[in-house]
């Protein structure tokens, strides 16, 4: 194993938005109070700036040193060391890492531009920008994690602060419940990734490799091979673990349903957090464990299937939208699903040069929405919109460079990418997955151009006070657009496949990081003519769909009722109400666990209740018993022994009268007996003693009752003692 | 002369004593006033000295007897001087030296 370059400085590209975070979170309130918003723009702007420097600083480092070495590793703290398991604060880039940190701090750093114009007049200014921040942290240490459980860390960082920001505008009840709804369908996936770490550990520690270090797991992954767990093969179970973690994070069928409703956040989360940067963050850690996924045919079927069913299932959901957000959101799932399938067919390189471009592309798209809803007075129906094309002209043509490249138009970004993901997936052998994949690529060039000539196109439909509104945003808003739009032109250009020319700069790049493991689909370059007539398809449909568009939504020559009547209309209700996915969760799991704490609620109270109940009953039945035996026969024992005491006590003091002449006589009469006892026979005075003591002792007994205190009724009770006193 | 006490015995002292003894008893026993009781006392310790000297005199030799009278007798005057201050301070405290009324701790 050749020696990483040991590095101190990766720590900061994650420090620095920490630093940010804190200085918002903790003193944002007082800064914007006493400086104004600008001041907690400075910090959180200047801290991703400051991160995307360093960032660039360990790219330029990997490129200026040999492929193979092209591993830095900065080593912060010594953090869990028990018996076999070694895990450190560590943070390392490779030519993937490298990668994603430059989109996270890169476009991340736009995303922020942008926020200072889109939430300009939000109060609460100084909580967006510390989550922005956070989120950029928790972001960088998932990307820069080598080990598996620091990027556990980032994983659950991202998760919370895409929870606090679906949730940010919380005094509306709906945002925060898609913010829960958010947090708890990631949190089935975070459960599976926890048991895939697990599996692979304890497998792993059984042959005495037991490591979460992505390095020494590539090395160590394939002790994995022959073991099983619960009488399944352990690689292919921590691999199908893993895939429902980042089936939740990547928003996968069956766990997507979170990402269209956390559209509720502020668009420039959804722009960062729901579409660039943390919903990637399964295709990337797929792609990180990959040599894992390798091991397993089976998880990789499985990875390519859910891919490519979600890409299309999504994408006929996007076709009957009317939230401009929503289109977008069901486009972002779509889209994921393409990298997924990257994945699934073990197209690492596509997958992530498609994670790279939709970045670009999507980004540019859900802020230009955001331009456009600013404009519209957040309005985000498309039905009321149209026709803004000359009042914002960077935002029009900003989007539709965009949405030329997520259609698939060649030269733009889009199209190097999906068509390379579709292109390994038919060369692989799945020509059915190539099939759902490329009906996807139509939907999507539809309804992304129905998009287009809805919102830009056509007369305004606005009312009209919205309609005086209507201007262009800020250059600090545009500007990211104009930036991003270029990524989305020029991005593509980085992996311009062979078989047009090119060198696949990208996929060269990302070679070292991926040649350990499986090689995938050897890129088949002696059947390049069906890689033509794949390309020349795809972009025929996209052209297709784009010219459908064209004729329903710009030219109205074609009714869109030919879809929404086909089948009775049944179809297309289906497709519009988002297959009634929502409502069936809701009916099963969301009922079932309610169904179920109700259940838990009445065992609780009837049964867990009622035994505890009982038992506090009987406890208080017997102490009740223990009280009256200890009130009437201890304290009635005492309460005698202190009544004939005190009785015996009231006698004898009378015998004290204070008389000197009576104590006198006493003496004397004391004196003169003592002469005569002695002379008495014992047997005449012992039985005279003895008599006497009887007769003292009655005399005694009589005096207490005919004397008492404590009257019987109370010689039993405490009230007793008392009426000594 | 001579004969005249011869005739006197212990006995005479003896019974000499015991009547004084009586006398001082009932004198203790019977005055209310305290002086009255401490001039019983006296008596009583005095029959006791008569009895040391009667039976100094009558017993062969030494002088005992006759010494412990003297101690007595010395020990009857200290006892007159803190009973006398007794009564003063009884009187003191009660204006009155009749110790019936000096019940203060009566039962």
């Amino acid at each position: 194993m050749d020696h990483p370059l040991l590095v101190s400085y990766l720590r900061w590209i994650v420090l620095f938005p920490l630093i940010g975070a804190i200085i918002n979170g903790v003193f944002g309130a007082m800064l914007q109070k006493r400086f104004g918003k600008k001041a907690i723009s400075i910090v959180a702007c200047s801290v991703i700036g400051l991160a995307f420097i360093f960032a660039l600083r360990a790219f330029f480092h990997l490129v200026s040193v040999e492929p193979e070495q092209r591993y830095l590793l900065d080593s912060v703290l010594r953090w869990i060391h028990i018996g076999s398991l070694q895990v450190d604060i560590a943070f390392a880039v490779d030519p993937l890492s490298g990668i994603m940190i430059l989109i996270v701090a890169g476009i991340g750093g736009l995303i922020h531009v942008y926020s200072i114009g889109y939430m300009r007049d939000d109060e609460a200014y100084w909580r967006f920008f510390a989550y922005l921040n956070l989120f950029s942290a928790a972001m960088l240490t998932l990307v820069l994690a080598d080990n598996l459980l620091l990027m556990f860390v980032g994983w659950e960082g991202v998760g919370l602060c895409s929870y606090g920001l679906i949730g940010f505008w919380y005094k509306e009840h709906e945002n925060t419940t898609a913010g829960n709804k958010a947090f708890i369908v990631n949190r089935i996936g975070d459960a599976g990734f926890t048991l895939g770490v697990f599996i692979i550990f304890w497998s792993l520690a059984e042959s005495g490799h037991g490591t979460v270090i992505f390095r020494d797991l590539s090395h160590t992954i394939h002790y994995l091979e022959g073991q099983m767990v619960w009488g399944l093969p352990a690689a292919t179970l921590a691999a199908l673990c893993l895939f429902v973690g980042a089936a939740g994070k990547s928003a996968q069928i069956p766990l997507y349903v979170w990402l269209p409703d956390a559209m509720a956040g502020p668009t420039p989360v959804s722009a960062l957090i729901h579409a660039a940067t943390m919903v990637t963050a399964g295709v990337y850690m797929m792609a990180r464990m990959h040599f894992l996924f390798s091991l397993s045919p089976v998880a990789l079927g499985v990875v390519a299937t859910v891919g490519a069913l979600t890409a299309l299932f999504a994408a006929t959901i996007g076709l009957a939208q009317f939230d401009i957000k929503k289109v977008l959101a069901y486009s972002t799932v779509s889209q994921l699903g393409y990298m997924v399938l990257g994945i699934g067919v073990g197209a690492y390189g596509a997958a992530i040069f498609h994670l790279m471009t939709h970045a670009f592309f999507k980004a540019c798209l859900f802020l230009g929405s955001g331009s456009v809803i600013h404009a519209m007075g957040d309005e985000q129906d498309m039905r009321k919109m149209g026709g803004l094309r000359e009042k914002m002209p960077l935002t029009f043509w900003t989007f539709l460079i965009s949405t030329f490249a997520i259609a698939g138009i060649p030269p733009l970004a889009g199209f190097f990418s999906k068509d390379e993901i579709l292109w390994q997936t038919f060369s692989g052998g799945h020509q059915f997955l190539w099939l759902l994949g490329f009906a996807a690529a139509a939907m999507t060039a539809f309804y992304m151009f129905r998009q287009v000539f809805m919102v830009f196109f056509g007369e305004n439909r606005a009312d009209e006070h919205t309609q005086e509104h209507l201007h262009e945003s800020p250059p600090v808003m545009t500007y990211p657009l104009v930036v991003l739009a270029l990524g989305a032109v020029f991005a593509g250009f980085l992996g311009v496949p062979i078989a047009l020319g090119g060198s696949n700069i990208f996929e060269q790049w990302l070679a070292p990081v991926f040649a350990g493991g499986h090689a995938g689909p050897a890129v088949q370059h002696h059947i390049e003519a069906t890689e033509y007539i794949l390309m020349a398809a795809s972009v025929g449909i996209a052209a297709a769909g784009i010219f459908l568009a064209y004729l329903m939504y710009y030219r109205r020559s074609v009714s869109p009722d030919i879809f929404t009547a086909v089948g009775g209309g049944v179809p297309y209700r289906a497709v519009f109400n988002k297959y009634y996915i929502d409502e069936l969760y809701h009916a099963t799991a969301v009922r079932g666990t309610l169904a179920f704490s109700w259940l838990s609620l009445n065992f609780d109270r009837y049964v867990i209740d009622f035994i505890v109940n009982g038992v506090a009953k009987v406890t208080a039945r017997v102490g009740w018993a223990v009280g009256r035996f200890d009130d009437w026969i201890i304290d009635g024992l005492v309460n005698a022994l202190a009544d004939v005491t005190f009785g015996i006590g009231n006698r004898l003091r009378q015998v004290q009268t204070g008389n000197l002449s009576i104590y006198l006589y006493v003496i004397v009469g004391a004196v003169a007996a003592a002469q005569f006892l002695p002379r008495i026979p014992v047997e005449v005075l012992l039985p005279v003693i003895m008599l006497f003591v009887a007769l003292v002792v009655v005399i005694g007994i009589a005096l207490w009752l005919a004397t008492r205190r404590i009257p019987w009724r109370l010689m039993f009770t405490k009230e007793g003692v008392s009426q000594l006193r | 002369m001579d004969g005249l006490l011869l005739d006197i015995g212990l006995r005479h002292f003896l019974f000499v004593s015991l009547a004084v003894f009586v006398l001082g008893l009932y004198c203790v026993l019977t005055r209310k006033n305290a002086i009255g009781i401490l001039l019983g006392i006296e008596l009583i310790l005095n029959s006791a000295n008569i009895n040391y000297i009667a039976f100094s005199h009558f017993s062969s030799g030494g002088y005992d007897g006759q010494i412990f009278a003297i101690f007595v007798i010395m020990l009857a005057a200290a006892e007159a001087v803190i009973g006398l201050a007794i009564v003063l301070g009884i009187y003191q405290n009660f204006s009155s030296i009749d110790i019936e009324a000096v019940d203060s701790l009566q039962g």
